[in-house]
């Protein structure tokens, strides 16, 4: 038995016996998802457990190295674990930005003494952190970005707004771009980390189109941001003044994140679960929404099978570069597509709002939630643009 | 196994690429042989050469000559293949019939395999019977004769069925037209008497035959595996040939493709580089993509092939539905981007375009292979 081999076995086991039956079930909202923090709170007993006895072990952010509280594990072995957890349907541990996104831009710019302290504060679930990068006046052309850091020796003083913060008003602390160049747009940019509690931040949930306000409005007046916490601990991630570099890194795993590939694996092919679903209120799939089911289902695991060489790819170096916009791109019409086509299946019963059978309005929710997936992150035009110029290498783009 | 190239594939990638851009381009081979309105619609010193090279017997075992390579070796052929738009017999003999005779006696194997690694032979494959691909209704019949068969029917589609020294014949030899079992293949020599090809030029200018069998009398030793239960060769045969076709599908998508971006960084209008336009743009970043995605999944099925998953039966549907859209695209995208002389003759983008028809009909289309993903998934 090859050493893989003898690790899924284990793993197997070791899945058997810790994961907790309830968190095997589907997530089926946001309360099924722990995020960690210094408010959070379980939902359940199981959901206490689980994380528990995955943070001890390392599982909540598996291939991170142990020193900074991951389990150490290969790609190879990363893999094997996601693989049996979705064989299994276990639920993540702990969601959040701090795994995703910052975390991964720690590893990659931090200081020995940054990660010693937020890697391992993030992989044992105590800070929940946000992104602060969009402005009302900086979407797609985020580096026009606004939101100022004063020099003032040992602090900067930060004035200026950010917009679509995910989650800002749950969360403790922010990893922010600030402008601390007037005169340098590229190079005039520092990637800063700081305390949301510390005074002078004011968070303004948004009140989206889904019903739900899962993205904020976060004004900063004269926030005191240090620039050291400490030994070999920045205030900041890279260098001051090119946080924009750090910025371009992250939006690459934001993309990867989005397109469901960076996740685990989602249940690829729908159409026979939209057949079993048309069967509970006794209709039946019209022949010509089956025939788009199953051409969504080609795309779908087509699709997969591209996200499983992206991810081999790029462990091994092999992939391109630019190819997480790629990624992004399909991974995100794709999915406002299968919502469309969940909400045709599911006829009138899907336009519910409100009602219990539908859980509060999932099907029409979650729909409505999949247009922003071709927005944030970087649009599917900018992912086509950037395709473009550093793929297909086209001129003047 | 990570879905990418191992060092040894890689190898025979660049090995492949280099040899079929230079002796199977289309100036030497598929403009060469559609000029001189060739029967067999390919060459034959061609075939010789890729068995010189050892693509022949690729899939034929290290015990009868071969290499005992597997799928995605193949594939890596067909791709290059599919990107100059090489006229051959590798799909049909090395791939399709190679699959088939695996399960055939050491008789049979003496016989034909031989002849197909040294590529001295072509085999055809003789399976549809109308203008769509329906191998589930299967209605030529070969009737128990002495100690063998007699064999009555007609076949369509039957690619290079005219130049085939045998071809492989699924014909029913028990119950209804549209029974699962009681199909059997055999192996018929083309010097068989009462068989006649009507062979056709198509439109990519290969030549296919629309072949009768008129009481055809054959040897007991013609049969391929089982008497009546070829149905189980016949799908391993078309689950290797589609994935087959898929990945010459890739090559023709990539072949297309990389002809569109190219013209879009030389061709200028309105004082500039037409690549320049956003409009073009985008629909050559959509067209990459698919056509990544296409590639992603041609190899994914080769590699559950080659490794006996059950799962590679469907995977061969979503491969060959995938490719068929994202090669489509690609040719409609090449044309259209060219402008007036993607129209004309001159320029091989026309060519990708009647390759690509051709070749998404050969063992189903997008069409049919998707309500096959439907029906395996249960729906």
């Amino acid at each position: 038995m090859t050493d893989l081999e003898t690790f899924r076995n284990e793993t197997r086991a070791w899945l058997e016996a810790n994961c907790p039956a309830e968190m095997r079930e589907p997530v089926r909202d946001d309360e099924d998802v722990y995020w960690g923090g210094r408010n959070a709170t379980f939902k359940s007993d199981a959901q206490k457990a689980w994380f528990e006895v995955c943070r001890d072990k390392g599982y909540t952010v598996p291939a991170w190295p142990k020193a900074y509280g991951g389990a150490g594990l290969s790609a190879p072995e990363a893999k094997v674990l996601r693989q049996e957890m979705s064989r299994i349907g276990a639920r993540p541990p702990l969601s959040s930005f701090g795994i995703w996104m910052l975390g991964p831009a720690l590893l990659q710019f931090g200081t020995e003494g940054q990660k010693q302290r937020f890697l391992s504060e993030i992989a044992r679930g105590e800070i929940r952190w946000c992104q602060g990068y969009s402005e009302p006046g900086s979407g797609s052309d985020l580096v026009s970005m606004q939101t100022f850091g004063e020099d003032k020796e040992d602090h900067w003083v930060v004035n200026g707004q950010k917009i679509w913060t995910s989650y800002a008003d749950e969360a403790d602390w922010i990893f922010c771009l600030v402008r601390t160049d007037k005169d340098n747009k590229y190079q005039g940019i520092t990637f800063m980390l700081f305390d949301m509690a510390g005074g002078g931040v004011t968070t303004r949930p948004i009140l989206l189109i889904s019903g739900n306000s899962p993205f904020c409005e976060t004004f900063f007046d004269d926030v005191k941001v240090p620039k050291s916490y400490g030994e070999d601990c920045p205030g900041f991630v890279g260098q001051i003044n090119r946080g924009w570099d750090v910025a371009k890194y992250l939006l690459g795993h934001e993309r990867e994140m989005i397109s469901g590939i960076g996740g685990g694996e989602r249940t690829a092919a729908i159409g026979s679960a939209m057949k079993r679903q048309s069967a509970k209120t006794g209709d039946e799939l019209d022949p010509v929404l089956r025939a788009e089911l199953a051409m969504f289902d080609v795309d779908s695991l087509a699709f997969t099978a591209m996200g499983e060489k992206f991810m081999d790819e790029m462990k091994s170096g092999k992939g391109h570069p630019a190819q997480p916009n790629m990624m992004k791109y399909v991974g995100t019409e794709l999915n406002k597509r299968r919502h469309e086509l969940m909400m045709s299946a599911g006829g009138s019963r899907s336009l519910e709002w409100e009602s219990e059978e539908t859980g509060g309005g999932k099907p029409s929710r979650g729909w409505l939630r999949t247009k922003a997936n071709s927005i944030e992150g970087g649009t599917s035009e900018v992912m086509l643009n950037v395709i473009s110029k550093r793929i297909l290498d086209l001129p003047g783009s | 196994m990570p879905l990418y190239h191992d060092e040894d594939q890689a190898m025979l990638a660049d090995t492949a690429r280099g040899f079929m851009a230079d002796e199977g381009n289309t100036t030497k081979q598929l403009r060469h042989w559609r000029d001189r309105d060739c029967p067999d619609g390919f060459g034959h010193a061609l075939w010789k050469q890729m068995a010189g090279m050892g693509f022949t017997g690729m899939l034929v075992g290290e015990e009868d000559g071969g290499l005992g390579m597997g799928h995605v070796e193949a594939g890596i052929v067909l791709e290059e293949i599919g990107r100059n738009l090489t006229p051959s017999p590798f799909l049909t003999s090395s791939v399709l019939a190679a699959t088939a005779l695996k399960h055939g006696s050491n008789d049979l194997k003496g016989r034909y395999l031989p002849g197909l690694v040294s590529g001295d032979s072509v085999f055809a494959v003789a399976i549809d019977e109308t203008a769509k691909h329906r191998p589930s209704r299967i209605t030529t019949k070969a009737e128990k004769s002495g100690n063998g068969f007699k064999l009555t029917g007609a076949k369509s589609f039957v690619i290079q069925g005219a130049s085939a020294d045998m071809l492989i014949v699924a014909a029913r030899t028990s119950g209804s037209d549209d029974d699962k079992d009681g199909i059997t293949l055999f192996a018929v020599p083309k010097d068989v008497a009462n068989m006649s090809h009507d062979a056709v030029r198509l439109v990519d200018s290969s030549m296919a035959s629309q072949t009768k069998f008129d009481g055809v009398d054959l040897d007991g030793d013609a049969v391929i595996g089982e008497v009546d239960g070829g149905r189980e060769v016949l799908n391993a045969m078309l689950t290797a040939g589609r994935i087959g076709a898929a990945a010459e599908g890739v090559g023709v998508a990539a072949g297309a493709m990389d002809m569109t971006v190219d013209y879009l960084k030389q061709r200028k209008q309105f004082g500039q580089l037409i690549g320049e336009f956003q409009a073009l743009q985008h629909r050559a970043s959509h067209l990459y993509s698919e056509v990544e995605i296409a590639r992603a999944v041609v190899i994914k099925a080769q590699q559950l092939l080659d490794a006996g998953a059950d799962s590679a039966e469907l995977m061969s549907s979503v491969a060959k539905a995938k490719v068929a859209k994202a090669a489509g695209l690609s040719v409609k995208e090449g044309v259209q981007m060219h402008g007036g002389i993607g129209m004309t003759d001159e320029y091989d983008i026309g060519l990708y375009m009647k390759r690509d028809r051709a070749l998404q009909e050969f063992l189903g289309d997008a069409y049919f292979h998707a309500n096959r993903v439907a029906e395996l998934s249960g729906y």
